[in-house]
């Protein structure tokens, strides 16, 4: 006796949730049937293998079916095949946007071409995520960033309108759009200590503050891109490290407001120099694509790792950074305060998210 | 040119893409009705095409307003080439003819296409102008409403309840049409599928005109169904129950009055007998003049049964004389009309006053086609023939009425089961008589009827008992008789008492039989048949037994037939009825005494099967209470009695000849194990496994035992085919196979809706289809519904105890019946008188396949007043409701702000007539959906199991969509009346058909409904109904 045909149709589209985290994760019916055996599903319910077997391929079928409308959110609300109650509609969505931190890590800055695509087998096989998982946040993104590319108006919103996401996890679609967009390279060795979260964190504030939406509202891919012209301004900034006398000017500034408020301050005195040129340095290189895509290993290099070696706390790098930041506006001979603002305003505060071991 | 059909076409959306090259749509409609057909302009470049249309106008005939659906085909524009169809709708207008019913239709349907399925979703405006017509001769019945639902509908009164209409048409299947070689499938799939509208479309006007014959204005219990004869055509049948109803003004006026029966009795309806019978003619438009007829060469009759409860007695004292007038009285009403069928299956309070058993008639018969075009009433005679039959066994049981009353077919290549069953009944004269008898008959009615026992007493008379009968006294009212064991094929009575819950029992049987061609074949299907009743009908009682039950009601026997077996599947629902004796148990007897471990394993069979007992009582919660040991007595031996089974041939022959297929000569409810068949059944009988904790079962509308149902509700259909191993088939290991199908379809059921616990599977409704060879398909429909079981668990208790003690109150007047009762069964218990009684009263077969209980059984002393089911108990159910907000929670969670402002409306789906804790306040007209989804890319859908599941989920979806654009947000009494699914894996092809249909119904939550009955008293429906839409 076999089963030619087993299906269960409700009016109401029952939804698993533990068999739809299952799906999501990419298993196979097999291993997802396993895996529910030894979650004692069968204690619980005095049901048999074969119960199990028939539901989980019940669910993966919906799932299957549901797709395509995931593919459109908006497609999922307006439909009329599944009747999902709204609750259970956001939970779909919501879960089948959400991604796994060991794979977003790997993809986070490159491009979303098919050539990454094709590296799909190599990142599933070291962060141990499933290959169809890792397919779906892929193709995830790639969607997300095709729909969102050429929009108007703010990037978090369209994503929001678009796809339905949670401010959240559409929030992070943005800082992936984002980093997508302008390939920030993010793999690296020495940034493997820095998480999702502290990329999404610093992208929110470049987004804020250093992209063409910034300045104005209405122009097309505005969240997306960076601000050219703030970037070419930026060369500006140069002069704080060019001339001595600024440089002198504006490290005696900092000391004397920081001497005895800082642990490190023999450090920082020492330091100073370095220090400023490096983030000046970083600064100025803007204009070239291939050091905007350094940037955060610029960064660390020019400004995390030295001062971690010289262990200042982070309280110490807050100070540090306000009083170098503030102490400027008290330069006579700088000319270009606003951008100054600009430019270190988002960069301070990238630079407390960064600094952790 | 009495009407006036309007229609605008205002948008489409999430259209396919049908120009690759751009990945967009070049859009237009065309709209026909009959031969009339507009169009709209092209909506260039888009899959979301704004048509914003005028009104397409068409001035039509009330007769085709009827009888043609609506239209609509969206095609995608092509400048060089033929227009590509994009899909269809058709919408059926009849629900706009009748002016309480929905007065527009407007919204989004989806675009149905029967190869791709739905291909996205049009906006549509539908109106009809209606002009009154006098013409006392027309053929259209406007006007008159149609009810799926069993029971008179909610916000209803049955004015009279006329009785029994029928009608059947036939054509050809265009699928076996010459010209279905040259078009393509999907031209053919939706030449069927408006021809079967068309089909349905008449036959619902022309059961109306029957219905405004007889001066009704509604048909209630409305089923109509299709046989697909294959070669020899098509057959659209239809039955229902013609009856007037009123319109409810106040929502509260139908409120089931619980202390007032006499009052309840005057708001009953009245039968009304009609001056004339009705037949059904055949003048069906559709017929082509060309094309072949249907018709019979060969016709067999086969054997049926009456199912009833047995016992022995004599006449009760009083019962006699009066139930000698009640039956003129009645008789005379309704012997006028041919058929006295009530496809009603729950009653106005006081309708209903004895039930005999269930009656059912079966026949086998040949299709072919012939060439005589003037012939075309072959069907309909095969049927009057059955009904005839019917009626006759009605009439054996004392009765001269049959409710709860159904016809099926079952087909296999040109060999077909005609089937129909229903439960033999005597109704109330006060509602069968005008005026005149009224008055002195309603004081003897008041003082005998309201009890709650009264339908359980025995119609026939005990003196004069057409078959052998174990009766006792009613453990009721102890006055009049009732049988140990009563089947009945109608929903359990609102005010009937029951102890304990009830449980769904099934009785499932496979038999092979030898493939054979023509008359051979149907003569050897006729043979078996007799068998296969028995050995169902013995299951049931065995499983019955099992549970410690001793009633079933909405019994339901399906055999299905195929090339090479024959299947049978009943179901029901077992209750325990307080007015029945307690039912003994089940005593196990070897064949060979003298082996010692044979014996050790008899014994130990025996053990199992008391301890199965034991633990089912405890589990429906089946506790009579006991009386104590003196009062009882010694238990006194019973006779023993021989069960029979009687087969006849009707009018073929006149032969009467008896089949003796009792089990030997032992007490009924002593299984014999003399070979391992016996074995087999008896180890069938342990291998049902009870439904896990939390839920419960039934095929009735509502659960025995459970009133305080909370408002989650989920219905949904399960299909399952599996393969059988073509090596070495026996009946055993089919029978294991088959059950073994049922009782896993079921397991995956509880586990599937264990979030739902404590819930209910009501109205659970098994369909079983042989599609091919090796093939065995069965389909469920059932609605879970979930129950407060802290409040049941207090209710039942405080029952408990109140009937204990009135059980003890009571013992003393009790003492005397008894014993008069055993006396006389032993005095009076001659069988050959009542054998030969049958044996001449009806040239018709009539199996009492008796089975008595009689091992352990004494007469009980027990009266009892356990609680009472009643399913519009308001009150009950809106505490229920604020008790426990759990129902809803869910639905009304709005946490997640992307998602809460969805546009589309939850419409309900349920195949009871009620929405728990909801009220119904429209009923908005009938929807009757036929479906044909065929593809040629089966595993690039997913195999069968995608295929089939896309599609059921795509019929539900356009059930929904037309329910939303009447405006309705629930379909009730929705049943699926067909799912033929036929694949061919080799071609990667497969094919289905699906015919659904349903009452569209605005309901309104009773706790809404409450608040703003509170704010305004008048005039609520509108907002509450918007209220309820969104909420649920």
């Amino acid at each position: 006796m076999t089963s030619e045909l087993d299906i269960f149709v409700g009016n109401t589209t029952l939804i698993d949730e533990d068999v739809y985290r299952l799906w999501l994760d990419g298993y196979s019916v097999t291993d997802a049937v396993a895996l529910r055996v030894r979650s004692g599903i069968l204690e619980q319910t005095g049901a048999t293998a074969a119960v199990l077997q028939s539901d989980t391929m019940d669910h993966y079928r919906t799932f299957h079916m549901l797709e395509r409308l995931l593919h459109a959110p908006p497609k999922l609300l307006h439909q009329l095949i599944f009747q999902i109650p709204p609750s259970r509609q956001a939970l779909l969505i919501e879960r089948y946007y959400a991604f796994d931190e060991a794979f977003v890590r790997e993809v986070l800055g490159k491009k979303l071409s098919k050539g990454t695509k094709k590296d799909l087998d190599d990142i599933s096989t070291k962060t141990g995520i499933t290959l169809k998982s890792c397919r779906r946040q892929f193709d995830n993104f790639k969607r997300v960033f095709k729909v969102v590319e050429e929009m108007r108006g703010s990037l978090v919103d369209n994503i929001q309108q678009h796809f339905l996401l949670s401010d959240r996890l559409a929030r992070d679609y943005a800082a992936i759009v984002f980093f997508a967009n302008n390939r920030f390279e993010t793999g690296k060795k020495k940034l493997q200590y820095l998480s999702f979260g502290d990329f999404a964190f610093c992208a929110e504030l470049m987004i804020q503050n250093w992209t063409l939406g910034a300045v104005d509202s209405q122009m097309d891919d505005m969240d997306m891109d960076l601000d050219k012209e703030f970037l070419q301004d930026l060369k500006e900034l140069k002069v704080l490290v060019a001339d001595k006398d600024l440089l002198d000017l504006h490290k005696s500034l900092v000391c004397t407001a920081l001497r005895g408020k800082l642990g490190v301050f023999s450090e920082m005195e020492a330091n100073f120099k370095n220090l400023s040129r490096g983030l000046v340095n970083v600064a100025a290189k803007l204009t070239h694509n291939k050091d905007v895509r350094d940037l955060f290993v610029d960064l660390v290099e020019k400004f995390v790792e030295p001062c971690r070696s010289d262990h200042w706390p982070l309280s110490d790098v807050r100070f540090f950074l306000n009083q170098y930041s503030a102490s400027v506006h008290s330069l006579d001979g700088f000319r270009h305060q606003t951008l100054w603002d600009r430019y270190m305003g988002t960069l301070r505060g990238c630079l407390l998210r960064l600094y952790h071991d | 040119m009495p009407g006036k059909l309007k229609v605008k076409i205002v948008a489409g959306r999430h259209l396919p893409v049908m120009d690759r090259a751009s990945d967009l749509t070049d859009a237009f409609v065309e709209v026909k009705f009959g031969n009339t057909t507009f169009k709209t302009d092209v909506y260039l470049k888009s899959l979301n095409p704004q048509w914003n249309s005028e009104w397409f106008k068409f001035e039509v005939d009330d007769e085709d307003l009827q009888d043609e659906p609506l239209q609509i085909t969206v095609l995608d524009h092509d400048t060089y080439s033929a227009n590509d169809a994009i899909g269809k709708v058709y919408i059926d207008i009849d629900p706009l003819l009748y002016s309480e019913a929905a007065t527009v239709i407007s919204g989004w349907f989806p675009i149905y296409d029967t190869i791709h399925g739905i291909r996205g979703e049009i906006n549509v405006v539908v109106k009809v102008d209606l002009f009154n017509d006098l013409n006392r001769f027309r053929q259209s019945s406007c006007g008159v409403k149609f009810f799926c639902t069993t029971s008179i509908p909610k916000c209803y009164r049955a004015v009279i309840i006329h009785g029994f209409v029928e009608e059947l048409v036939v054509n050809e299947d265009p699928e076996y049409q010459w010209i279905d070689r040259i078009r393509t499938p999907r031209a053919s799939n939706e030449a069927r599928q408006r021809l079967i509208s068309l089909m349905s479309g008449e036959l619902q006007r022309k059961i109306g005109l029957k219905v405004l014959e007889m001066r009704g204005n509604a048909v209630v219990g409305y089923l109509q169904c299709f046989d697909l004869e294959g070669e020899s055509g098509l057959v659209v049948r239809a039955i229902g129950t013609a009856c007037t109803l009123d319109k409810l003004s106040s929502p509260a006026a139908f409120l089931p009055a619980c202390n007032s029966p006499s009052k309840e009795m005057k708001e009953s309806p009245l039968v009304h007998p009609p001056s004339h019978g009705c037949r059904s003619t055949h003048n069906s438009p559709i017929h082509t003049a060309t094309g072949s007829r249907l018709t019979q060469n060969f016709s067999v009759s086969v054997p049926t049964l009456i199912y009833t409860g047995m016992g022995s007695g004599s006449a009760g004292k009083e019962g006699g004389p009066f139930k000698a007038l009640l039956r003129q009285q009645t008789q005379s009403a309704l012997e006028q009309r041919e058929f006295p069928f009530f496809t009603l299956t729950a009653f106005p309070p006081g309708f209903l006053v004895h039930v005999g058993g269930v009656v059912s008639a079966r026949s086998v018969k040949l299709l072919d086609r012939i060439h005589n075009p003037d012939e075309p009433e072959t069907r309909d005679a095969w049927w009057a023939e059955i009904r005839q039959e019917i009626k006759s066994h009605a009439k054996a049981l004392g009765c001269h009425a049959v409710v709860g009353y159904s016809e099926s077919t079952s087909i296999c290549e040109e060999v077909c089961i005609l089937s129909a069953s229903g439960t033999a009944a005597v109704l109330n004269p006060r509602f069968l008589q005008d005026g005149t008898v009224e008055g002195c008959l309603e004081q003897r009615l008041e003082e005998n009827l309201p009890t709650r026992c009264g339908f359980c007493h025995i119609p026939y008379d005990e003196l004069n008992m057409p078959f052998p009968a174990h009766l006792t006294y009613c453990y009721n009212c102890r006055k009049q008789k009732v049988p140990d064991v009563l089947f009945t094929t109608i929903d359990l009575p609102t005010d009937a008492t029951v102890i304990g819950k009830g449980c769904l029992i099934q009785a499932r049987l496979c038999r092979l039989k030898k493939k054979a061609q023509a008359e051979a074949n149907a003569t050897a299907i006729s043979n078996l048949l007799p068998f296969m009743e028995y050995e169902v009908h013995t299951q049931l009682m065995n499983k019955l037994k099992l549970k410690g039950m001793n009633a079933l009601f909405g019994l339901r026997i399906q055999i299905t037939v195929g090339e090479n077996m024959l299947m049978g599947l009943a179901s029901a629902t077992g209750v325990y009825l307080a007015a029945l004796p307690t039912p003994g148990g089940i005593q196990i007897a070897g064949k060979t005494p003298n082996d010692g471990s044979y014996e050790q394993h008899i014994s130990h069979m025996q053990k199992k099967i008391n301890d199965t007992i034991a633990k089912n009582k405890e589990l429906y919660e089946i506790s009579p209470p006991e009386i104590s040991e003196e009062i009882i007595g010694s238990p006194i031996p019973e006779p023993r009695q021989r069960s029979r089974l009687l087969r006849s041939q009707s009018e073929s022959s006149d032969e009467v000849t008896e089949l003796d297929l009792s089990h030997g000569k032992k007490d009924a409810f002593v299984l014999e194990i003399d070979d391992t068949d016996a074995m087999e059944d008896v180890h069938s009988l342990l291998t049902d496994v009870p439904p896990p904790s939390g839920f419960y079962s039934c095929n009735t509308e509502i659960m025995p035992g459970i009133n305080n149902w909370t408002s989650e509700i989920q219905m949904f259909t399960s299909v399952r085919v599996i393969r059988l191993s073509s090596l070495n088939l026996t009946n055993q290991a089919l029978n294991k196979n088959f059950n073994d199908l049922c009782e896993n379809l079921l397991k995956s059921l509880y586990f599937k809706l264990r979030s739902m616990i404590p819930c209910c599977l009501c109205h659970v409704n098994f369909t079983v289809s042989l599609p091919e060879d090796e093939l065995i398909q069965v389909t469920v429909t059932a609605v879970a519904i979930t129950f407060d079981k802290n409040q049941a668990l207090q209710t039942t208790k405080t029952h408990v105890e109140k009937s204990l003690q009135r059980a003890s109150t009571d013992n003393e007047e009790l003492l005397q019946f008894p014993l008069e009762l055993c006396s006389d069964s032993l005095s009076s218990h001659p069988l050959p008188p009542a054998k030969e009684h049958l044996e001449s009263a009806s040239s018709n077969s009539g199996i009492p396949a008796a089975q008595r209980d009689r091992c352990s059984s004494w007469i009980e002393l027990i009266k009892l007043k356990a609680q009472t089911i009643r399913r519009g108990s308001i009150k009950t159910t809106v505490t229920v409701e604020k008790a426990s907000p759990v129902g809803d929670g869910n639905f009304r969670n709005r946490s997640a702000p992307p998602c809460a402002n969805s546009t589309v409306g939850v419409v309900k789906m349920t195949p009871l007539s009620f929405i728990p804790g909801a009220k119904i306040t429209k009923y908005l007209g009938i929807i009757n959906m036929f479906f044909i989804r065929e593809t040629t890319s089966l595993r690039e859908e997913g195999g069968v199991s995608g295929f089939l599941h896309a599609f059921i989920a795509e019929v539900f979806a356009m059930v929904r969509a037309h329910v939303a654009a009447l405006g309705g947000n629930a379909v009730v009494s929705y049943i699926m009346k067909q799912c033929v699914f036929m694949e061919n894996p080799n071609k990667n092809q497969a094919q289905c058909l699906i015919n659904v249909s349903g009452d569209a119904v605005v309901f309104v939550r009773e706790s809404d409904l409450e608040v703003v009955s509170t704010q305004q008293p008048t005039a609520n429906c509108q907002s509450s109904c918007t209220e309820g839409e969104v909420t649920t």
